[in-house]
């Protein structure tokens, strides 16, 4: 069974079709990249699977569910982590705050449990920092815990929303455009700590990239989109020959 | 310097229905930068509830021959009507402001305004435009400290509204559906995305926010008994000055507000005539903000961010 499977997806603005018959499978562990022009529908798409928008036709289903007419929460809840294309971090939040919150749907103890530290309570906070840490540690931050993330450079806060989309426990990872706005150094560091994680953890990871080189070395599967619609897919390979992707995207003078 | 004194414990009781106002409309602001113009009225109707519970119980009382202590009594009407008001504030935010989250704010701004008017005329209608006699629930006891009077309904309410307020913040600073509240202060889009259930918190939120309103009203009738459909209007004006004042969605910041209007008003009446309390008032308040554009304890605003 594929872990997440989109069939004739379909989501109309007003008059403008953002994404039109869109289908996708993908099985645990795997990685898949989807590119694409600016405009394409790649964001639209990552909005349909976390619920923030609601298809106008097609399903999808995650782990065996439909989810078409679950809340963003439940969907999260249920193993689905992602990122954002500009960074949207908690600003007055210390780092270890937000991979906290993220474990909002695993905190089980209650009210009296926090106003008057019950065993449990203090017991699954234990559990949790600890977690906690270890993401932190995995996506090599693990010094950072009390920083407010506006004090940090550009691609460690990347990082911190990766370990926040961590904490919820993902089976499925979305990342949308991780490596926008880093430097050559940032990127390579980004390639290992994704390799990093996947190794680690085994989760699927989806990635919307426009950086070629990043999309060719990490991926086992690509999409390619243009106005809303898959025009190719295939092994990194036969996306790099494909004529149509070619012209839709890579243009003439790009050569990899 | 007795004088005074005696005003400051006056403004800190004044202040403490401002405060407790003014922490629902800036929990509310703090997470849907939503005006809940209504909150005032919600306030009018918790006192509402708090009359109908203690009339209710002193019968109660009565009829069944039994001698309920005061503070039994205060006790029952507070919790009662702090738990059916939190349903009343949820109830708002269902009917009112839920269909509208993705309206622009002006159209929630005024359906704020209309359930407000809404609640007036509704109490008018039900109840009829006789003023009500909140039940009298302490015998008055004052004491005299140094040359300063201090009535034992004072401190009830000056202890209830600081204790309160200390509650909120804890639950705030240490409970997951605080820290919720406060990431979706910042960014409620996302937020849901890692799991957070939205409409969940912002219930929560307009829950917590009518309940210390209806602490409020309970308090404010045991202090000034009589309460008519439209006691809750002015007072809501203030308390969302206080809100504002107070900075985005600060608790601390709103009640440290609410009850430095109190002292301001009470202060202003030391040395002017009643009559020009609030002109006075609210000018030297709006200067405070001139000065302070983001409050007390306000983050400069920041744009609300979308997908």
């Amino acid at each position: 069974m594929p872990l997440l499977y989109v069939e004739h997806m379909t989501r109309f603005f007003g008059g403008l079709r953002a994404v039109h018959d869109y289908n996708f499978k993908i099985e645990p562990g795997e990685i898949h990249g989807l590119i694409g022009p600016n405009g394409a529908g790649k964001s639209t798409i990552f909005n349909l699977i976390t619920g923030v928008y609601k298809p106008t036709e097609g399903s999808i289903h995650f782990r065996g569910k439909n989810i078409i007419k679950y809340p963003s929460h439940k969907i999260a809840a249920l193993g689905l982590g992602r990122t954002f294309q500009n960074l949207r971090l908690w600003r007055h939040m210390s780092v270890l705050d937000h991979i906290k919150m993220a474990q909002f749907s695993q905190i089980t103890y209650g009210l009296i449990g926090a106003f008057f530290d019950t065993k449990k309570r203090n017991q699954q906070e234990e559990e949790n920092t600890e977690k906690a840490i270890k993401i932190m540690e995995l996506v090599g931050i693990g010094k950072l815990t009390d920083q407010l993330v506006p004090n940090l450079p550009y691609g460690l806060q990347r990082r911190v929303e990766i370990a926040r989309a961590l904490a919820i426990n993902p089976k499925l990872l979305l990342l949308d455009e991780p490596t926008a706005g880093m430097n050559s150094e940032e990127l390579q560091d980004l390639v290992n700590v994704i390799r990093h994680i996947h190794d680690k953890l085994g989760v699927a990871i989806l990635l919307i990239e426009h950086r070629m080189k990043f999309v060719m070395d990490l991926c086992e599967r690509i999409q390619t989109l243009d106005f809303g619609e898959v025009i190719a897919e295939g092994s990194p390979e036969e996306i790099q020959n494909n004529p149509r992707v070619i012209d839709a995207y890579l243009g003439k003078e790009v050569k990899i | 310097m007795q004088y005074f004194l005696q005003n400051l414990v006056n403004g800190l009781q004044w202040g403490s229905f401002y405060a407790l106002v003014a922490i629902g409309y800036s929990m509310v602001y703090g997470i849907l930068m939503l005006f809940n113009f209504a909150h005032g009225d919600i306030f009018m109707v918790g006192a509402y509830i708090g009359f109908f519970t203690a009339t209710g119980l002193v019968a109660l009382a009565a009829v069944g021959n039994i001698i309920l202590p005061s503070w039994v009594i205060i006790t029952l009407t507070m919790l009662i009507a702090m738990f059916l008001n939190a349903f009343v504030g949820m109830a708002v935010e269902r009917i009112g402001y839920r269909p509208l989250r993705d309206a622009p704010r002006a159209s929630a701004a005024i359906t704020g305004l209309m359930i407000g008017i809404i609640l007036e005329t509704g109490n008018l209608a039900l109840l009829g435009a006789s003023r009500r006699a909140f039940p009298p629930l302490i015998k008055p006891v004052t004491y005299n400290i140094s040359g300063v009077f201090i009535t034992n309904q004072k401190i009830l309410i000056i202890v209830v509204a600081l204790s309160l307020t200390f509650m909120l913040h804890l639950f705030i600073r240490h409970t997951k559906w605080g820290m919720a509240m406060r990431a979706m202060a910042y960014d409620f889009v996302i937020t849901p995305l890692m799991g957070v259930p939205l409409n969940t918190i912002i219930a929560l939120t307009f829950a917590i926010g009518s309940a210390l309103a209806a602490a409020a009203g309970v308090l404010f009738g045991i202090a000034y008994p009589v309460l008519g459909p439209y006691m809750g209007i002015i007072i809501g004006w203030k308390a969302f000055v206080a809100a504002i004042l107070g900075g985005r969605g600060s608790i601390l910041g709103s009640a440290a507000a609410g009850f430095l209007l109190g002292f301001i008003e009470i202060f202003v009446v030391m040395i002017f005539p009643s009559t020009m309390r609030d002109f006075i008032a609210y000018s030297i308040i709006l200067l405070i903000l001139t000065f302070l554009p983001n409050g007390f304890f306000g983050e400069p605003y920041s744009a609300r961010l979308r997908l």
